[in-house]
C-alpha cells in the first residue's frame, strides 16, 4: 500500500522506541557516614543528618528501549514490567527505612544517586524484552538522579 | 557494565523580556516576534533544570554536594536573572534577542565552569508548554 508506514512485519524496518513506566513509593532515610565526626556529618549533610531520619515520596521512571514486535506491536509486556517493579522496588523500598531495611544500600549513603544506581542494578538483569535505557529517580520535584548505560545517547 | 549517573536539579526564576532587534524594521519585528515585540516587554516564570555528571563520592554518596551546586547556580544565574529584565539588566542581551534559546545558551555558558561536576545539559521551561535544551553542542561537534 503506497504511503503506509512500515511496521516491520515480514522482516521490514525495526524501529527503536522508548517506553517509560512510572511508580511512586514512600520511604525514610538519613545521611550519616560513621567515618566522619559528628561535626563533619553535620557540615556535609546538613539537616539530612538528623538522627531519626526523614522521608520522601519518591517517583521512579523506568525507560526501556526496544523494537516493537511485528505481531503484538509491543516492545515489552507492560504487565511484566509492572510485576518486576512491584517485586524489585516496591516490596523492597516502599514504606521502608532505606538505611536499615534495604540490604543493597547497606554501607552506602542513601542519596538519590545511590538509590537510582541500586535500582538500575536490580532491574537491568530482569528486563529481558527490550533493554533498560534509563532509570530516573525523583526525591522531590526539584531533585532527581538519572542512570544510563555508559555510552548510550541520553 | 558501566553506568553513567547524573544529578538533576530544578530552579525557578521570574524575569521579563522583549523580543526585538535593531537589525530589523519595526514592521519586521512585529511580523517575526508578534506580541513578544510589545515595547514594554512581558514576563515568565522560568523553570531551569540542569544535569551534572561525575563520580559518586563513596564518603557522601553524592556527585556534587547540593549546597555547593545550589549556591553556584544562585550566584551565577538566579541572582542575575530573577526579578530582572533580561534585555535591560543582563549584559549578554544588550545586542542579542533574549529568546529562551539564547537564554539557555547563556545559562549553559555561566554554569559550565561548575568546579565539582561536569555540566551535561541545561533545560529551560519558559511556560508549561515550551521548553528548550542545550548541552554545549555545536554543529558538527559535541562539547
Amino acid at each position: 500500500m503506497e504511503g503506509a508506514a512500515d511496521f516491520g512485519e515480514g522482516g521490514g524496518v525495526a524501529r527503536t522506541m522508548l517506553i517509560t513506566r512510572k511508580i511512586e513509593f514512600s520511604a525514610s532515610h538519613l545521611y550519616h557516614n560513621p567515618a566522619l565526626s559528628p561535626e563533619e556529618n553535620r557540615r556535609v549533610f546538613g539537616k539530612c543528618n538528623n538522627p531519626h531520619g526523614h522521608g520522601h515520596n519518591y517517583t521512579l521512571e523506568v525507560t526501556v528501549a526496544g523494537e516493537p514486535d511485528p505481531v503484538t506491536g509491543m516492545v515489552l509486556d507492560l504487565k511484566e514490567l509492572k510485576e518486576i517493579l512491584e517485586r524489585e522496588v516496591m516490596q523492597r523500598m516502599d514504606h521502608r527505612f532505606l538505611n536499615y531495611e534495604v540490604a543493597e544500600l547497606k554501607g552506602k549513603i542513601p542519596t538519590c544517586e545511590n538509590i537510582a544506581r541500586v535500582i538500575w542494578d536490580l532491574l537491568d538483569p530482569q528486563i529481558k524484552q527490550g533493554r533498560l535505557h534509563r532509570v530516573r529517580l525523583y526525591e522531590s520535584a526539584d531533585l532527581f538522579a538519572d542512570c544510563y548505560r555508559n555510552g548510550a545517547a541520553c | 557494565m558501566a553506568v553513567k549517573i547524573e544529578l538533576g536539579r530544578r530552579y525557578r526564576f521570574a524575569a521579563s523580556h522583549r523580543l526585538h532587534t535593531e537589525k530589523l524594521s519595526e514592521e519586521e519585528n512585529a511580523r517575526v516576534f508578534g506580541k513578544c515585540a510589545n515595547p514594554y516587554g512581558h514576563g515568565h516564570n522560568y523553570v531551569l533544570e540542569i544535569s551534572v555528571s561525575g563520580d559518586v563520592d563513596p564518603a557522601t554518596g553524592m556527585i556534587a554536594n547540593l549546597a555547593d551546586l545550589d549556591s553556584f547556580v544562585e550566584r551565577e544565574v538566579i541572582e542575575v536573572f530573577d526579578r530582572h529584565s533580561l534585555n535591560e539588566d543582563v549584559a549578554a542581551f544588550r545586542d542579542v534577542v533574549p529568546t529562551t534559546e539564547n537564554l539557555c545558551i547563556e545559562i549553559y555558558e555561566r554554569l559550565k565552569s561548575f568546579p565539582k561536576a561536569k555540566l551535561e545539559r541545561v533545560r529551560v521551561q519558559e511556560t508549561t508548554n515550551n521548553s528548550f535544551e542545550y548541552d554545549g553542542s555545536q554543529k558538527g561537534k559535541r562539547s
